[in-house]
This record gives C-alpha cells, sequence and structure tokens, in this order.
C-alpha cells in the first residue's frame, strides 16, 4: 500500500510505537465459530464470549444437521432403519448398524449365528481403526500438524476399500442388520485383511513418531482441557473420553455383546506423565490423554481381529424368516461402545412390524455437552485443541 | 444390586412415590410420581449402595393411547474407587415418570445429573415437555421458531418452513403406513 492510501485513510495508520500490542484493555466480546470452521468438524457453533485471549464462556449450537432420524424410525421396518443409522455417525456406520441390530434382536429374540457374530466383530474393530485414524489425522491437522493427516488417511483408505469388497459402500455400509450380516466376506478377503494388519500395526509407531511424542503437539494439547472422571459421569461423556481420564470402563468388557467377553484384549488408559512412556507435561485427563488413549485402541483392535479371523466359523450369516417381524410389546435399551463412547438404542413394540418408539442416544451429544464446562477461562488457541479432542461427528450429535 | 433390590429398597424409602413397577419384558423399570421425581434422583446418585452415577439417556414417549406422555431415564452404576482396575460389577435401572399430555410438567433432575441438562432440552424441543426448574431450556436441535414438536404422535408436518418446501400435500393426505 502505496503512502498516500494510508494518508488518506488515517484509521490504517497503526501507532506501533504506543504499544498498541501491549495493552491490556479488557473488553468483553462475542465471537461466532462455525458452523463453517474448519476445526469443528462439521456444521458445529459455539458462541465464545471472551474477554482479550481468554476465552469466559462457550455455548455451543447445535441441531444444524437434524433429519429427526428418531420420527423416521417410527414409519420404517426396522430393516429398512439400518441406513438411517449409517447416517449418524458417519464415521462409524458399522458400530451404529450393530448397536440398532443389537437392540431389535433383543426385542424380537432373535439369535444370531456364530458366523455373523465373528464377522460383526471384524468388520466393527476394523471400523473403530478407520474412525480413530480420522480422529488422529484431523486433529494433528487442527493443531497444525499436516503430515499425520495423510499418513493416517493413507491407511484409512485402505480400510475403506476393504469394506468397498465386503459390502460394497465405502462409507454408508448398512452391512450389519437385523439378525447377522448382510454378506458373506467375500473369497480372499480374509487374507487380505490380515496382509493389512501386518502392514497396518507398524504404522501406529509412525504416528506416535510423527504426531503423538512430536514437541509441539505435545505443548499444544498437554495440561488443557483438564476432566476428571466424576466430570466425565456426570455429564454422561464415555469411550475415549472416560478412558483419558483414567477410568478402566468399556462396555465390551462389563456388558459384552455379540461374543466380545471371549476375545481377549485389553483396556488402555491414560497414565500421567513418566509412566509408560507418557511424555512431560501431561496430566491424565487432558487433551492429549483422550488423543493417545485412541491410539493406544488401535493396538487393541488389531488384536481382536487377528482372533476373530481365527476363529471364523462355517455357517450362515443371517437368521432366517426376517422380514416383517412382529415386534412384540416390550420395550428394550441396548448401548454398544462406539469409537466415540456409548451408543444407545431404546426401541419399544406394539405388536405391529414397525416401532413405536426409536431412540438414538448419541456418545457425541453428550460428550459435546461438556464443552462449556471445559471451555471456562481458557485461551482462545486452546477452544480448537479441547473440541478437538472431544472428537464429534455432527452427524450424530443432530441425528 | 438387582432392579427388584433398588425397587424395593425405594418403596421403603419413599412409599407414596413409587407408582408401579415393571419386572418382566426387556426393560425393567420403576414409575415415579413426578412430584417426588428430583428427590428420588438425589436418592439414587447419593446412596452408597446405588451410586447410580452415569445418567445414560432421558427417552420421551408419547402413550397417545392413555394421554399421557412420560420419560425414561436409563441409569447406570459406573464403580470409580479404583480406577485402574477393570470392574465388570454393574447394574442398570430405568426410571419412568408419566405426566399428561395437556399441560406436561415434569421436575428438572439437572442439578443432579448434567448430563439431564442437554437431554431435556431435546424432550422439550421433540415432544414439548416442560421440565421445571431446568437452567436453560431452549430448543435443542430444532430452530427456535419451529412450530410444534415432531415426535408427538399427532404432529403435523409443515407444508413449508419460511419460503423452503417441507412436505406436499399429497404426502400429508397419503401416509406411506
Amino acid at each position: 500500500m502505496s503512502d498516500t492510501v494510508l494518508e488518506s485513510q488515517p484509521d490504517l495508520l497503526v501507532d506501533h510505537d504506543s504499544g498498541t500490542q501491549g495493552d491490556l484493555r479488557t473488553e468483553e466480546m462475542l465471537i461466532n465459530m462455525g458452523p463453517q470452521h474448519p476445526s469443528t468438524h462439521g456444521v458445529l457453533r459455539i458462541v465464545l464470549r471472551t474477554d482479550g485471549e481468554m476465552v469466559l464462556e462457550a455455548i455451543p449450537h447445535i441441531g444444524y444437521l437434524h433429519r429427526c432420524a428418531e420420527k423416521i424410525g417410527e414409519n420404517v421396518q426396522p430393516y429398512q432403519f439400518i441406513p438411517y443409522t449409517d447416517r449418524m455417525d458417519y464415521l462409524a456406520g458399522m458400530n451404529n448398524n450393530q448397536g440398532f441390530a443389537l437392540a431389535i434382536e433383543r426385542l424380537a429374540g432373535i439369535e444370531v449365528p456364530a458366523r455373523a457374530q465373528v464377522i460383526r466383530v471384524i468388520l466393527a474393530e476394523l471400523n473403530r481403526i478407520a474412525s480413530h485414524l480420522v480422529s488422529l489425522g484431523t486433529y494433528g491437522l487442527d493443531m497444525g500438524a499436516f503430515t499425520a493427516f495423510l499418513y493416517c488417511f493413507r491407511e484409512r483408505e485402505m480400510i475403506l476399500d476393504m469394506f468397498e469388497a465386503a459390502c460394497g459402500a465405502r462409507l454408508t455400509y448398512s452391512a450389519i442388520t437385523v439378525g447377522g450380516v448382510h454378506d458373506d466376506l467375500p473369497e480372499g478377503w480374509i487374507e487380505r485383511c490380515r496382509e493389512f494388519l501386518d502392514y497396518f500395526e507398524p504404522k501406529i509407531n509412525d504416528y506416535n513418531n510423527l504426531l503423538s511424542f512430536n514437541q509441539i503437539f505435545v505443548k499444544r494439547t498437554s495440561r488443557v482441557g483438564i476432566i476428571s472422571i466424576d466430570e466425565c459421569l456426570a455429564y454422561g461423556a464415555t469411550g475415549p473420553m472416560l478412558r483419558g481420564s483414567g477410568l478402566r470402563w468399556d462396555l465390551r468388557k462389563t456388558q459384552p455383546y455379540d461374543g466380545y467377553e471371549t476375545y481377549d484384549f485389553e483396556v488402555p488408559i491414560a497414565y500421567p506423565a513418566g509412566v509408560n512412556g507418557v511424555p512431560a507435561g501431561v496430566v491424565v485427563g487432558d487433551c492429549w490423554s483422550r488423543y493417545y488413549v485412541r491410539v493406544l485402541e488401535m493396538t487393541q483392535s488389531v488384536r481382536i481381529i487377528r482372533q476373530a479371523m481365527d476363529r471364523l466359523p462355517e455357517g450362515p450369516t443371517e437368521a432366517p424368516k426376517l422380514k416383517n417381524i412382529k415386534l412384540p410389546d416390550d420395550e428394550v435399551y441396548v448401548e454398544v461402545e462406539n469409537p466415540r463412547g456409548q451408543l444407545g438404542f431404546y426401541v419399544r413394540g406394539d405388536g405391529s412390524a414397525i416401532p413405536a418408539r426409536v431412540k438414538a442416544r448419541g456418545p457425541s451429544f453428550c460428550n459435546l455437552s461438556i464443552t462449556t464446562k471445559v471451555c471456562q477461562d481458557v485461551l482462545l488457541a486452546d477452544v480448537p485443541a479441547i473440541v478437538g479432542s472431544i472428537d464429534v461427528v455432527m452427524g450424530e450429535v443432530d441425528r | 444390586m438387582a432392579p427388584e433390590d433398588i425397587f424395593k429398597l425405594l418403596a421403603t424409602e419413599f412409599g407414596d412415590a413409587v407408582e408401579s413397577t415393571t419386572f418382566d419384558g426387556g426393560h425393567p423399570h420403576v414409575t415415579i410420581k413426578p412430584a417426588s421425581w428430583p428427590g428420588v434422583a438425589l436418592f439414587l446418585l447419593e446412596n452408597a449402595k446405588l451410586r447410580l452415577n452415569l445418567l445414560r439417556s432421558i427417552t420421551a414417549l408419547d402413550l397417545l393411547a392413555d394421554d399421557k406422555l412420560a420419560c425414561v431415564y436409563d441409569l447406570m452404576h459406573v464403580p470409580t474407587d479404583d480406577p485402574e482396575t477393570l470392574i465388570t460389577d454393574t447394574f442398570e435401572i430405568a426410571v419412568r415418570v408419566v405426566t399428561d399430555r395437556n399441560s406436561p410438567v415434569i421436575p428438572s433432575v439437572a442439578h443432579v445429573w448434567a448430563a439431564a441438562d442437554w437431554h431435556e432440552r431435546e424432550a422439550f424441543d421433540l415432544m414439548g415437555i416442560h421440565f421445571s426448574n431446568h437452567p436453560d431450556l431452549r430448543r435443542i436441535l430444532c430452530t427456535d421458531d419451529w412450530v410444534g414438536h415432531p415426535l408427538r404422535k399427532d404432529y403435523v408436518f409443515p407444508l413449508e418452513y419460511h419460503g423452503i418446501p417441507a412436505t406436499t400435500e399429497f404426502e400429508l393426505t397419503n401416509p406411506r403406513h
């Protein structure tokens, strides 16, 4: 800009000598973050009341993706509702299918064949890895680390290719249906999956070197957004959030479904700095802890998939006679461990083939409600770090 | 603790507040009178034997045939005394609170479980149940100027919203089911 322009517009002249930047004049300001902000992972809007660099209050506004899926559930048969569950948590379609299928099976008393149960576990755990890879990659992106994102998405792409081979879709699978799984695994798929796991397992180390133990990343995420176990439970925050606060709790262990009790795996939790290789500065319950629990969970998922592939029995993959099942005049509430936490389905039947009420309890919805509590008196730059560590999927928050 | 024992404990502690209990079926639950619900909720959270510290979900129900609305609260005990050890010994119960359909009011339990804040807002938004003493009762998923509560069984879909077509008259007069 030339001098003449600046002289004609005196507002553009900044007096650097008088120290405008050091001026700590406090003035409250409302800042609108979203709904199209890249660091909010979807259409989340957060209104921030700030004072300088400090955030005094953060109020999330949701509902931009609301489709009233629960009302749709009251108008279609259960097997027709499966595709709608894909579109709730669209990063973990398999796990959502599984949750709803389990609820209907428990309500109508349907037995799932052994082979279908094992295929379900394989697909659900693969989807958990894929979902955590997105979480890791985009969280790095939020913190300014671009490389890890590309590495994570490279591996996720391979999982999506395998899902495409198994069920024909890359994101909205509907592969796990009421009474079993929609399709049997194609020929050669198990060998392909084995190859992938052998390739993938050492890559977790790469993510750790690139991102987890990167000094800049650790500095930005440690000691930020600390949540205690009791706060998590009060707000209904579950999954990696609860384990990131140090509580060993996983529905796959405490209330096992689809035969998870027969698999040998551990439930990783967060540890303080210095224990089990956790870098200095980290406090249990901070953003880094929540992030790192997801990394550790991927190793456990690999273990589960390997065991499942070794035991895959022969047999049918779907219970017989599943169209037009009459739902009894009864109700159930079933929860499964989604990559983001406990996903619950309440289903009520009234004797007809169409449910009288379908309610989905999304883990992201409950996890997000803690935002106002955590984002109190934090730095403005920490808000994306905190929101990213909660790892919300807006499709499921808004349903 | 088994649901039977919890319901017995509630009956001795609160007497008349317990309207009925249901054990058979897939979802054992106890029905509590709306006026007594906050006291019962505090008891469920703070009693040393119960410690139901996780409010998992609040499901709003439209019981059109009985001309009632209801809320189902799904609660769970998560042991936290020894966080590093995996404890699988847990229990869960469900509480149902039934209210009148024409003037539905249920006391809020957001001060007992913070999770109830958003769940109650959702039930208010989609089912039109008012929660007295709620800290910030406003719509959460629908827009502020939305008319009606979509999850009610007698809800009529609007033809348009600010000029955006929502449904057609044919759809309204020819429901698929």
